[in-house]
């Protein structure tokens, strides 16, 4: 498999295609080429596997492509992560943030809640995945041993989401509640139900979700500095 | 003894006559007190909740259903190994069976008893870990507790995999060949099944299985099943259809799921399902007994309407192809 007589813009054409066809050995090695071309890791993961993922998305959405193809596409997707991930972490910049992420009870559909862990760690996030059918017990001992800044949980069934409700009414009643930013998503799911169940915000896709973890990391470092200069000056 | 499902099919092709058949089992066990994320099947096992089950059956039974099904859907030992139950696999699907046998006897000795089988929940290779002949297995374990506790005919549904019915098939016939076997799919996805399943292929492909019944179920209301079951229909005729689909879309509503059909739709509804082409006919998420009864009533008193003078209200599944510079894409490659 060799890709090196491409020019760039043809590589990420051919990378994107490639995932769209959910061709994992070809996108690992594209991803491979980009890199030895001098591309940064987070350029790699927005101009190949993001924008690939894209398509796929939109052509899942108008009925083109069902589920085995929009699978095999999330493979080839983390095929491509996995040589990219060691790289995002080693870039010496500090880990933008925590996150512990989970399917919640009774529900197992996790490639939307794997696309948008996939996109958090390219934006940065550390990110403990505890897969799918995660109860409130698991979801506790992951943050007690974890520390992260945020939980994400997800729902694609209208029997599991009030399950949401469960997780976030025992932060409350074990006093995290507090410590942790809450995020949920998945199809079903919308802002008013994501009130509804008492999380801090609703992420409609992985990119918006994306954008509002690193809006309230902002926000937390900000207030970090606000209070260290508050207890600077007492 | 003939099969009292066999039987109930030959009454109707001699007399032309509609099939009943129940509506939703896990919506009404949510209704009962079921927690989200909990297995339904759990509840044929606990001495106080045996009575919520068994008040189900009674209730479809009562509105007219001729097949009951029985509270095992998730019963595989897939599915119930989320909540650590698989090693009860075959005593929780015998002893669901077993409440549905001893309610439908109540109401004489002709009413079905169908083994309800739901998928496994999980992907086969290369998309997911389930193989085949693992798949084969675990239906077969659930399908052994089902004929043990004297199911009439197994019936498989809400599968949206070729491949996982054909393994849910081999499963049952594994655990007991002499049963009949009905299969549905469920057309959710622009009138395919999630897997990309077309009615049309579905009818070809599980015509190969020797199933007394094939059909559609759960999915996207009554406009889109019309649409599916006519679809089924003209590719074969002469099989057996089954029309069961959710009542309406869900709403949710103080967090919980509500459908949006009445009795008074699903009425309707009934009477063209009918005159598209299918024969056993009944309802799937968010109905109840009162749906039932009257779609029952609508079948059994008002005339047949006219296919010729109906219309199909929902587009027929149509296979749509990528953008043109895709493909030119594609090609390029080779
Ligand atoms: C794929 C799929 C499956 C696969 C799952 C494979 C897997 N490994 O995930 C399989 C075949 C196993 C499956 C099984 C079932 N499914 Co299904 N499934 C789907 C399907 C087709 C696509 C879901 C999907 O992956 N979408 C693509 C991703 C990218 O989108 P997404 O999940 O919404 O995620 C995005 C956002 O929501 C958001 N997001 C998601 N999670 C999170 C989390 C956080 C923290 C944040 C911030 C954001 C976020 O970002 C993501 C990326 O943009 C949907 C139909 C549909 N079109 O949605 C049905 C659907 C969800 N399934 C459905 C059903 C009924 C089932 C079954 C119950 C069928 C059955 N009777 O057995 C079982 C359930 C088993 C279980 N206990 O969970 C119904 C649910 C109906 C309802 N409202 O309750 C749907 C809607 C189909 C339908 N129209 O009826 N299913």
């Amino acid at each position: 498999m060799d890709f090196s007589d491409l020019p760039d813009d043809e590589l990420w054409l051919q990378m994107q295609d490639d995932l769209y066809d959910g061709m994992k050995e070809e996108v690992a090695a594209e991803t491979n080429e980009a890199l030895k071309r001098g591309y940064g890791p987070t350029e790699v993961l927005e101009k190949g596997l993001v924008a690939g993922m894209d398509v796929v998305g939109v052509d899942f959405r108008d009925g083109v492509l069902f589920v085995p193809e929009v699978l095999m596409a999330a493979n080839s997707m983390k095929a491509g992560m996995e040589i990219l991930r060691p790289l995002l972490t080693e870039t010496g910049a500090p880990r933008v943030g925590k996150v512990v992420i989970g399917t919640v009870k009774g529900d197992i559909h996790d490639i939307g809640k794997n696309l948008v862990a996939m996109m958090l760690e390219g934006a940065g996030f550390e990110v403990i995945n505890l897969g799918v059918n995660v109860d409130a017990d698991k979801f506790l001992a992951a943050i007690k041993e974890h520390k992260p800044d945020i939980i994400g949980m997800s729902a694609l069934l209208t029997t599991t989401m009030p399950y949401m409700k469960v997780v976030n009414q025992m932060l409350i009643d074990e006093r995290m509640r507090e410590e942790v930013y809450v995020m949920v998503g998945g199809a079903p799911v919308s802002e008013t139900f994501a009130m509804a169940v008492g999380a801090d915000a609703y992420g409609r896709d992985a990119a918006t979700s994306v954008d509002i973890a690193k809006a309230y990391m902002d926000n937390v470092r900000k207030q970090d500095k606000i209070d260290k200069a508050a207890a600077v000056n007492q | 003894m003939t099969n009292r499902f066999l039987a109930l099919l030959a009454k109707s092709r001699e007399d032309n006559s509609p099939i009943m058949v129940d509506g939703g089992m896990g919506t009404m066990l949510f209704a009962a007190g079921l927690m989200f994320g909990d297995p339904p099947e759990m509840w044929n096992a606990l001495p106080d909740k045996q009575d919520k089950v068994r008040a189900v059956y009674r209730g479809y039974l009562e509105a007219g259903s001729q097949i009951i099904l029985t509270n095992t859907f998730g019963g595989t030992p897939f599915r119930l190994k989320m909540h650590n139950l698989q090693d009860r696999t075959y005593e929780l699907n015998k002893l669901g069976v077993e409440l549905a046998r001893d309610e439908a006897a109540k109401f004489g000795p002709e009413r079905v008893v169908a083994g309800s089988i739901g998928p496994s929940g999980e992907l086969f290779e290369p998309m997911g870990k389930l193989t085949y002949e693992s798949a084969v297995d675990g239906f077969a374990r659930q399908a052994e507790g089902i004929a043990a506790g004297g199911a009439d005919v197994f019936w498989v549904e809400t599968m949206s995999d070729l491949m996982e019915v054909q393994a849910a098939v081999a499963g049952a016939r594994k655990a007991a060949p002499h049963l009949p076997i009905v299969a549905t799919m469920t057309f959710d996805t622009k009138g395919f099944t999630m897997m990309g399943v077309s009615p049309t292929q579905a009818v070809n492909e599980l015509a190969k299985l020797d199933l007394a019944a094939i059909g559609a179920n759960c999915g996207n209301g009554p406009d889109e099943l019309e649409a599916t079951i006519y679809a089924m229909h003209q590719v074969d005729p002469n099989v057996v259809l089954v029309a069961k689909g959710n009542a309406g879309m869900p709403t949710l509503v103080d967090g919980r799921a509500v459908y949006n059909a009445t009795p008074e739709h699903m009425l309707e509804h009934a009477r063209r399902f009918r005159a598209f082409g299918a024969t056993i006919i009944g309802a799937c998420c968010g109905s109840s007994p009162a749906h039932i009864k009257a779609m029952t009533t609508a079948l059994r008193t008002m005339p047949p309407l006219d296919p010729s003078t109906l219309q199909l209200t929902a587009p027929l599944a149509e296979r749509k192809s990528m953008s043109e510079d895709k493909r030119a894409r594609r090609e390029r490659r080779g």
